[in-house]
């Protein structure tokens, strides 16, 4: 079980409504496996995080770390099958996700949690006009009139600064360009007021500048709505503009976990190390990347004690037996691995 | 020797806009490539960055020879390789290799590694001698970091960066004098990325390589090259070496490019200088007259549109840059690493 | 012959991308090499097809059936082609498993020997479309502009052609009721118009797989190392695109046995002394009140035999997806 990082907010909801609850959004212990005909992999091991009104919480790893999985088990759009939630909750306002029906997590998706997604054109029906079907968040969830909602629409594509709103209402997705159509779909997702929006690698497809935008928009609209951002990505520089807390994600755990600053001046494991020391940076000269050996285990057949153990250039025959467990280590910061302390301590 | 071992001159390549479906009418022209000018010397890194639409991809292309250029010249070691056919063509290909961006589709799922990499041989049997070719097969795996033991395996049971190694084995089969990579890391994970750009380089060094590096992602762009060149639009719009480029760029293009790139140091966070660029990139199909930049600059005066700006050194820059208002800005503040 | 089923097969294969699935199949890889053999997608495609209970009932029905034309002799003694009148109508009974027809004839041994006409003609039609359609395709797929634009139509004026009305055109001109061929000729008369009329679904089939392939990663590397156009099209090309052939040509064979019945039954296809299930069956028409069981037995033969052709191509189709992977 693993401790839990205590919050600078209260436990009684920040949002002043007095509403009873606990924090915004919180993931506790989750897990997930997918079956599959060629066996069960593990793709969520335990994970825990949380995030509160108006904070960004990025949460980093590689393909198969189970980044994506645990955000659309938040969502509840995981695929099941192959994907079944073998324990864990998650909660909003304190209440479990898990355990609510259907219902109430439909009317939970869209006003309390929103999602955004690295292809706006799968997410954005290619037959339905971009006004069309943000107004109709507005006509279905809100019972609005058709000019009503249309008024509305207009006014979400004017809020996520696409010129010329009114005109480009009637217009369809493949009519947008990319960073255009990210801007939609931001505008639908927020349509209705959520807490917080889930953001899957928003910006990974776009060209820089237009990414820089994208996160400026972003940040800008979680200002303005005190919004809990949570930013899944494996995109250090992106995590190091924008974020406030981290969590980084391995196999399917949460391996460190710390503020910004901490984490990229001092980090706490192996992988994050290695990480940090194989990126390229641009505004550094005569640069030797040290590259971290190896592959991702097989989520069917993770090695036992440490996941990262085969990989990590400081193993030791502990690593091999022991899974560590995410313990803090400092005010704000876990880490799961044996050597934390050493590590943070190096010179 | 730094000698040029290719020297692209003008090249421009239009593809035609057609309608209709018997009757074919061409009504516009995509300008993808627009114009193109640069030297690769031997043995060096010749960066080519830009985002989406502004033609890197369609200069592999027609580098390669998988396209012909509608006009200009590329030489290669003094002989125009451009408007080669035939068996001239199949021998040039033996001095000019590709490594594509997708590891997931650029090798023939159907084929075991062995045959990927042997298939070079099999084009050109002049290269080596049938009883011998499984026995390069298997340095080849064994000189990009794969256990050669695998030649039978089919390409589903590797990995992505075990892929990319395995495309890049094939490149090197015929040990070709300029490699042209398109992307070679975009598809990878990050802890990949240093692995395969390792290999790039440790390659380079043992070979004797030219690269062509073409990619979208600056910061590994800096790390391999040792000049650089922006495109935007179908054009260049600056090059130099990396250093006058990413210390002192001088194309307000560059400039902006270069400050959208977020750096992993979140200390930097309230001190970046931030140009951000409005609207959209101009259609290739009708760009603006004179700079196709000025629609975004905020420099742009009334000469920007009556003037195309040719890429030459000027004197705001001790590097050819493509701006009539050229000024040298600093944008990254480098340190050693 | 248009057949919207056909709309399903082609699929193009998606690049498998262990960032869009939750679990990564190749990832930590190191578990999988333990398993030294080489598995082709055509393996792991059988391994699939080892598990499915109707591949191997269909399968099994297939190889009797295949034997059965092969050796009808295997199966029963009795005579095919003569009979004895006095044996007319004779119903099933422990000497004659099915009974005996209008002539006298062993209803089990005229269905045994049935096979061997039904299936060769099935098999060599289907092999002479895929043989047409498959290259017709590839060429317009892989030249495309007025190549293409020219195959497609020539196609299209085929696929105007409705297929039993152009069967009948065909057949009553080389094959009428005063025509004196010979069994072999009919044979091929009837494998001729079959492919005739078949080849364009095959030609579309291939020319969509190859149009969707043609612009693949590994075709332009091939290019990019030096290739030419028929080690192109014969290595890269062709292994990538018949998996929907093959899914199309299983299903044809039940089709085709099914055509070459109607033909027969129709009196244009093949004639007496040729012992075929669809012959069988028409000559069954007038006595189906008083002696079904002359049209019930090469009925359930023929529904069979197409039945397990086509689910064979069927669990091959499904197989061979790569989206189920």
């Amino acid at each position: 079980m693993s401790d839990i990082l205590v919050s600078e907010q209260s436990a009684t909801g920040a949002d002043g409504s007095g509403r009873p609850s606990g924090r915004l959004l919180e993931v506790e212990d989750l897990r997930v496996e997918f079956r599959t005909r060629d066996g069960v992999a593990k793709v969520i091991n335990g994970v825990t995080y949380h995030v509160d009104a108006g904070e960004t919480l990025a949460v980093l790893g590689e393909s198969g770390s189970g980044k994506s999985v645990t955000a659309q088990t938040i969502m509840g759009i995981l695929d099941t099958p192959p994907g079944f939630v073998t324990g864990g909750q998650v909660r909003f306002h304190g209440k479990d996700m898990l355990k609510m029906s259907a219902e109430e997590r439909r009317r939970i998706r869209g006003e309390g949690i929103a999602m955004i997604f690295q292809d706006a054109l799968s997410a954005l029906n290619p037959v339905f006009t971009v006004g069309f079907q943000i107004a109709e968040q507005f006509r279905v969830r809100r019972g609005m009139s058709r000019a009503d909602a249309k008024k509305r629409a207009i006014e979400m594509l004017d809020q996520v600064k696409i010129p010329n709103a009114k005109g480009r209402y009637s217009n369809y997705p493949h009519q947008f360009s990319g960073g255009m159509r990210q801007r939609a779909m931001i505008a639908m997702s927020l349509a209705l007021d959520p807490e917080v929006l889930i953001a899957d690698e928003p910006t990974t497809a776009l060209d820089v500048t237009v990414q820089a935008q994208i996160m400026d928009l972003l940040a800008e609209l979680q200002r303005e709505r005190r919004m809990g951002l949570i930013l899944i990505t494996h995109d250090l520089g992106v995590v190091a503009d924008v974020a406030d807390r981290i969590a980084v994600m391995y196999a399917g755990r949460i391996v460190e976990e710390a503020n910004v600053y901490d984490l990229y001046a001092k980090p706490a494991h192996p992988y994050t190390l290695g990480l940090l020391d194989s990126i390229p940076r641009m505004d550094e000269k005569g640069q030797q990347l040290r590259t971290i050996k190896g592959l991702p285990p097989n989520l069917m057949n993770i090695p036992p004690g440490c996941p990262f153990n085969p990989r990590c250039p400081m193993a030791q025959p502990v690593c091999r037996e022991k899974l560590p467990p995410l313990l803090q280590i400092g005010s704000g910061r876990a880490s799961a691995c044996h050597f934390a302390e050493e590590l943070v301590n190096r010179d | 020797m730094t000698e040029n071992i290719l020297e692209v001159r003008d090249l421009v390549k239009h593809y035609p806009v057609t309608r209709g479906i018997v009757f074919r009418k061409t009504i516009g022209h995509v300008k993808a490539v627009d114009g193109v000018s640069f030297e690769l010397k031997s043995g060096e890194t010749l960066g080519v960055v830009g985002e989406s639409g502004c033609g890197k991809s369609t200069l592999a292309r027609v580098l390669m020879n998988l396209e012909r250029p509608t006009a200009g010249s590329v030489h290669y070691k003094g002989q125009d390789i451009s408007r080669l056919s035939g068996g001239a063509l199949r021998r040039l290909r033996r001095q000019i290799q590709l490594v594509m961006q997708d590891p997931y589709t650029s090798l023939n799922p159907r084929m075991t590694v062995g045959d990927l990499i042997g298939e070079p041989f099999e084009i050109h049997p002049e290269v080596a001698p049938k009883g011998s070719r499984r026995g390069k097969v298997k340095e080849l795996l064994d000189l990009v970091g794969l256990n050669p033991e695998h030649i039978n395996r089919y390409p589903h049971q590797f990995s992505g960066g075990q892929r990319q190694r395995i495309g890049i084995a094939r490149a090197l089969a015929l040990r070709p004098e300029i490699i042209v990579c398109d992307e070679p890391v975009s598809a990878l994970d990050v802890s990949i990325q240093a692995q395969v750009m390792n290999l790039l380089e440790k390659l380079q060094a043992e070979f004797g390589l030219s690269y062509i590096f073409i990619a979208h992602d600056l910061s590994v762009v800096r790390h391999l090259s040792e000049r650089v060149a922006v495109m935007y639009l179908g054009k260049i719009v600056e090059i130099g070496t990396e250093d006058e480029i990413y210390e002192r760029p001088t194309h307000p293009y560059t400039q902006a490019l270069l400050s959208a790139v977020p750096v992993p140091d979140p200390t930097l966070r309230d001190n970046k200088a931030i140009i951000r660029l409005t609207g959209d990139v101009p259609s290739p199909i009708s760009p603006p007259s004179g700079c196709r930049f000025r629609t975004r600059c905020w420099k742009a005066q009334d000469a920007c549109a009556e003037q195309v700006p040719l890429l030459e050194i000027r004197s705001g820059s001790d590097h050819p840059s493509a701006c009539h208002f050229a000024e040298k800005r600093e944008i990254v503040a480098t340190h050693e690493a | 012959m248009s057949d919207p089923s056909t709309a399903s097969i082609v699929s193009t294969p998606p690049s498998t991308n262990p960032n869009e699935v939750g679990a990564p199949t190749d990832a930590g890889l190191p578990g999988n090499a333990r398993k030294e053999k080489p598995r082709g997608l055509l393996g792991d495609a059988w391994r699939d097809l080892r598990r499915k209970p109707l591949f191997w009932i269909s399968a099994f029905f297939i190889l009797i059936f295949v034997v059965m034309a092969a050796f009808p002799s295997l199966f029963t003694s009795g005579d095919a082609v003569n009979g004895t009148l006095a044996n007319s109508r004779v119903g099933p009974s422990g000497d004659a498993w099915f009974g005996y027809d209008v002539q006298g004839r062993d209803v089990f041994a005229r269905t045994i020997y049935g096979a061997r006409a039904s299936i060769v003609v099935a098999l060599l039609s289907v092999m002479g479309t895929l043989l047409i359609g498959g290259t017709l395709g590839i060429i317009a797929g892989y030249r495309g502009g007025w190549v293409d634009a020219l195959l497609s139509r020539f196609a299209d004026i085929f696929f105007g052609l409705p297929f039993v009305l152009g069967a009948i055109v065909i057949l009553t001109t080389f094959n009428g009721a005063d025509s004196s061929n010979s069994e072999w000729q009919i044979m091929a008369l009837v494998i001729m118009s079959l492919s005739v009329l078949g080849w364009p679904v095959v030609m579309r089939l291939m020319r969509s797989s190859v149009l969707a392939t043609k612009e693949a990663d590994y075709i332009v590397a091939a290019r990019a190392l030096g290739a030419g156009t028929g080690r192109i099209i014969l290595k890269h090309l062709l292994p990538n695109c018949l998996a929907p052939l093959l899914v199309y040509g299983t299903i044809l064979v039940g089709s085709f046995i099914g055509a070459e019945a109607t033909l027969s039954f129709l009196g244009i296809g093949l004639k007496t002394p040729v012992v075929s299930w669809g012959i069988m069956i028409s000559e069954a028409q007038n006595y189906i009140r008083v002696s079904p069981y002359l049209l019930f037995f090469p009925a359930a033969f023929l529904v069979t035999a197409v039945l397990s052709f086509v689910m064979l191509g069927e669990t091959v189709r499904e197989a061979l997806d790569p989206k189920l992977r």
